[in-house]
């Protein structure tokens, strides 16, 4: 814990590296395992940041997901470099998905991904830069 | 319903190594896709898929599922297999087609996460 009370944690997240895809989420939802945290909310964190890893593993190059908690909330930012998206209320719709036949086979492609984050977040905001990348900053309440 | 009574019913196989089977499903939840598991999924439910690969067991952590099941004869590959039993990821394997196998558990009164199908088939029919 820094002087502020805060818990910060930075991961990195590799584009199409399926060994290594959710172990960014699978490491928070432990740290919030230890701290406490109830079982609810580690379900809906562990949900919500799985997708959203998940997405940047299938659509963009890189990125990192960061991690903030404090005695209030649990702020969870998963930013990447990567294609944007062009319409992000279209993105947002359940069955709204681009996933290629490979992801598909993969079990991806269901649409559900940025619907899910909405649903298990206290608040979500995705922003997004067409060429450049995708931020998804998402809060959830203590 | 125990792992035990679902293998049974479906002449499962148990793919995992010392894979407690006296553990008990609530509900379940069938799907390929993994968000739509992830959508309607509850804790300590049984994942009925044909997707084989490290993804079903990252969504089995993620959601607090309790096992997986696999139907219409597909198999998880050997190193699947070993980080389930790491996990301690109960894996079983049934060659019934998805649709047949839902239909024999739900028979048994294993029932899915849609608040209704409970009001309509009350206590007997989901237990
Ligand atoms: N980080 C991202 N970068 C670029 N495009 C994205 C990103 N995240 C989402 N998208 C776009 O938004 C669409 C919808 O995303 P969502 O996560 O809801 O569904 P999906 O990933 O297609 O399928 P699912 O998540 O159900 O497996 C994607 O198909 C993709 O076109
Ligand atoms: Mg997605």
């Amino acid at each position: 814990m820094a002087a502020d009370n805060t818990f910060i944690q930075e991961y990195s997240i590799k584009g199409w590296d399926f060994t290594r895809a959710g172990e960014a989420s699978c490491e928070i939802k432990n740290i919030l395992k230890q701290i406490g945290v109830s079982q609810d909310v580690i379900r809906r964190v562990a949900i919500a940041s799985y997708e959203a890893e998940m997405n940047v593993v299938m659509y963009a190059r890189q990125g990192t997901m960061r991690c903030e908690i404090d005695t209030t909330k649990i702020k969870i930012t998963i930013e990447d470099e990567g294609p944007g998206i062009a319409d992000i209320d279209q993105a947002m719709q359940e069955g709204f998905s681009t996933a290629t036949p490979e992801m598909r086979e993969m079990g991806f492609g269901a649409g559900m991904g940025l619907p899910n984050i909405k649903r298990n977040s206290d608040g979500c905001e995705v922003t997004s830069v067409v060429g450049k990348g995708t931020k998804v900053a998402m809060s959830f309440n203590l | 319903m125990t792992l035990a009574e679902v293998k049974e019913t479906l002449q499962a196989e148990l793919l995992t190594q010392d894979s407690d089977l006296s553990l008990e499903v609530h509900s379940a939840c069938a799907s390929d896709m993994m968000s739509d598991v992830l959508a309607f999924t509850r804790p300590e439910c049984l994942i009925i898929t044909g997707l084989a690969n490290q993804q079903t067991l990252r969504t089995v952590e993620i959601a607090d599922a309790l096992a997986v099941l696999f139907v219409r004869g597909k198999r998880p590959d050997q190193d699947m297999i070993a980080v389930a039993n790491a996990k301690k990821i109960p894996l079983l394997a049934t060659n019934f087609c998805m649709y047949d196998a839902c239909g024999l558990l739900f028979n048994k009164g294993l029932c899915g996460v849609t608040e209704q199908v409970r009001k309509i088939l009350g206590k007997d029919g989901c237990r």
